[in-house]
């Protein structure tokens, strides 16, 4: 690879590429222009990628002295107006949570991508995991709303990146993009879909008059408008909480008040926000929730099991939280059992179980460093729909 | 540098830079972070600095608090990373020019990484450190910079620990300014600040400033008054040093423009890299056919 990296052209031809740099592909055609971060294996890909990349659509990259850093220059970037990723991997993720939380409670648009890899700690670094679910939501300290996508394939990679932009610019939320080591360091054939150049999500900008402007008013949409600094209004940014002004108070009723819509701010837009793939749910006796890699070993037991008769449906949220759980319930409507496989000690079966609350929900863990085959899945959907049989 | 003190003390009205509606302010009476602020108020007024374009960045801390108060945009971040953020936000915008405030807990404890790193690389940003020994904000614990004997509330038997020379520490990790002063003299404060400011990279300056009310008061170090004037006899020159009885700091600590280095900045040599790897790119698409190809 010499110094200059292509960029696709859009609705560009097939191109055969590894998720990691994929991501790298998406964020540039999101309009990404400012990527920091500091290298860990498996997500260096991206920072590689970006650093040939972005130099040639007048983006900056820089490799900072930690994952702290390279999180709060990202958010710095995005508080001068410019779009802006990092990337990392679970002991990073670790490291950038304080500052996620800073990005959540100032409102501030930024994108996190988390390769997981086996934990905890060190843990195994050149191996797969799905261990930073829960991790991804609740994170960081305090109440805050957390929006996290999280794609299966290479050519998702590229077009949940996209859309990581486009929902952390419209709804001013860091937004984290969440996938395994298998997907990111797959090479897959990927068809670049055209995501049309101009119709990117820009944030809402502030307009009018300073003296009516107020940094966090609520508007009728639940989101603020941000200013751009050097346009006049000259506000102030806080992670102490903070009222419509922006400026710091504990009075009781603004803070009910401005963290209250914080924290229920993606509740209305739930139409824009919630996606999902729901695969041969209409009749599933066993219905198996999974994502990422254990998602497309699912996919491959349903054709196994539907060949021998045994109706299974997979239902995979794309976006992960806030969980699709309206869609999860009509997924699961003729269920009798529920299967999560995934690649930890029981995460995603938690959010499952708490949704279908009255539904028996088995899981499949594995924390070895190896993907769950789609044949464990199909003996154990298969031995499931025998047991529930009626 | 006193040879070039103009006295514009008389057209400079720190209210023209402070939000009104901030009023009153936090600090106790007599803080010197009061006097620091007023320092860089006044320097960026003889500056004539557009306070449109003046981004600001703090820390946590008494000192990071400061931000708030300025009428500019104004970032209060986390503790201890106020240089990083400022960092992606110089490096996005080059049109604004960043200033950060920052404690010697934030900057030199949790901060420390970033600080060298900042130095190192050399973006342009200037980094106001308002150094009053102590954790000032969380109830007066010891921090790096904390004199050797002092009582702070975690070393009640006396600070061991030796403490940090700030600037002959960014120095050394590369910074391409670096100076002191005191809250003693303001003048030689808004001087110096506003040559930090001025300065094409990384500008380190460190303002020696009191925290009356909690470290004073621990230390017996008298009224602010008082503690200010201690400065001043304590910064004289070593020769007459062993004249003052209890050093209110006891390292050697010279004041002024300590370092000053000719280097390349990083955001404009990021820059013009950047635009050469674009002509050079354009220069081979145009010789080559599929411009869709990747
Ligand atoms: C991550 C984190 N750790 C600790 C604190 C608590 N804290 C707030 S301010 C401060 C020290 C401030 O000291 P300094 O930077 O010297 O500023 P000063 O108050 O003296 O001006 C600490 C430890 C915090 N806010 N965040
Ligand atoms: S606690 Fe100390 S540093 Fe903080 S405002 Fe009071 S005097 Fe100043
Ligand atoms: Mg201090």
């Amino acid at each position: 690879m010499n110094a200059v990296d292509k960029l696709p052209a859009p609705g560009a031809a097939l191109r055969l590429v590894s998720g990691n740099h994929a991501c790298a592909l998406g964020a540039v055609a999101a309009g990404c222009r400012f990527f920091a971060g500091y290298p860990i294996t498996p997500s260096s890909e991206i920072a590689e990628r970006l650093s040939r990349l972005l130099p040639q659509v007048g983006g900056v990259f820089v490799q900072m002295e930690d994952e702290i850093a390279s999180i709060a220059a990202v958010i710095g970037a995005s508080m001068g107006g410019v779009k802006a990723l990092t990337a990392t991997s679970g002991p990073g993720f670790s490291l950038k949570q304080e500052n996620i939380g800073y990005a959540a409670g100032a409102e501030v648009p930024c994108v996190i991508v988390n390769v997981m890899r086996g934990g905890p700690s060190t843990g195994m670094p050149t191996r797969p995991s799905q261990s930073d679910i829960m991790q991804t939501r609740w994170g960081s300290h305090g109440d805050y709303p957390m929006i996290v996508l999280a794609p299966a394939s290479v050519r998702e990679i590229y077009t949940e990146t996209v859309r990581a932009f486009d929902l952390a610019e419209t709804f001013r939320t860091p937004v984290v993009l969440l996938y395994d080591q298998v997907i990111a360091q797959l090479t897959e054939t990927v068809e670049f879909p055209d995501i049309g150049d101009d119709a990117r999500a820009e944030r809402k900008w502030a307009s009018g008059p300073r003296e009516a402007y107020q940094p966090y008013a609520a508007n009728e949409d639940g989101i603020p408008a941000m200013s751009r600094p050097g346009g006049g209004y000259r506000v102030h940014t806080t992670g102490l909480t903070h009222s419509e002004s922006g400026f710091p108070t504990q009075n009781p009723e603004a803070v009910a008040r401005n963290l209250g819509r914080l924290l229920t701010k993606f509740e209305r837009h739930r139409d824009v926000i919630d996606s999902w793939q729901a695969l041969d749910c209409d009749d599933a006796d066993v219905l198996i929730v999974a994502i990422g890699i254990s998602a497309r070993a699912a996919t491959r037991a349903l054709a196994t099991a539907r060949a021998k008769g045994v109706r299974l449906g997979l239902f995979r949220p794309v976006t992960l939280w806030p969980f699709p759980e309206t869609a999860l319930r009509a997924a699961a409507k003729t269920a009798r059992a529920v299967l999560v496989p995934e690649m930890n000690a029981g995460q995603l079966e938690l959010e499952v179980q708490r949704i279908l609350g009255g539904k028996r929900v088995y899981a499949m863990h594995r924390y070895d460093g190896e993907p769950i085959t789609p044949a464990d899945i199909a003996a154990r959907a298969q031995a499931l729909a025998q047991e529930t049989a009626i | 540098m006193s040879s070039t003190i103009v006295d514009s003390a008389a057209e400079f009205d720190v209210r023209d830079y402070l939000r009104k509606e901030m009023m009153p302010h936090f600090l106790c009476p007599g803080c010197g972070h009061g006097i620091a602020l007023r320092a860089l108020l006044w320097a960026v007024h003889e500056l004539g600095m557009d306070k449109d374009k003046l981004a600001v960045v703090s820390g946590i801390g008494c000192a990071g608090r400061l931000s708030a108060y300025i009428d500019a945009n104004t970032f209060h971040v986390t503790h201890g990373r106020p240089l990083a953020y400022a960092t992606g936000l110089a490096l996005a915008r080059p049109d604004l020019h960043v200033v950060v405030i920052t404690g010697d807990g934030d900057c030199l404890a949790i901060g420390g990484n970033h600080l060298i790193h900042a130095c190192r690389r050399n973006l342009k940003l200037t980094c106001l450190m308002l150094n009053n020994e102590v954790y000032g904000m969380t109830g007066g614990q010891v921090s790096p910079t904390t004199s050797e004997t002092r009582l702070t509330t975690t070393t009640p038997l006396g600070n061991s620990e030796p403490n940090f020379d700030a600037c002959a520490l960014a120095a050394a990790a590369g910074a391409s300014f670096v100076g002191r002063e005191v809250t003693h003299h303001v003048p030689k404060l808004k001087e110096l600040i506003r040559a930090g400011l001025a300065h094409p990279g990384f500008a380190f300056v460190e303002v020696l400033s009191d925290c009356t009310e909690i470290f004073g008061r621990k230390n017996e170090l008298g009224s602010s008054a008082e503690m200010v004037l201690r400065q001043k006899s304590e910064l004289r020159p070593s020769a007459y040093r062993d004249t003052v009885n209890t050093p209110f700091r006891s390292n050697d600590l010279p004041t002024g423009v300590l370092s000053k280095r000719d280097r390349p900045e990083y955001g404009a040599a990021y820059r013009k890299a950047a635009a050469a790897q674009r002509a050079d790119a354009a220069a081979k698409d145009g010789a080559r056919t599929g411009k869709g190809e990747f």
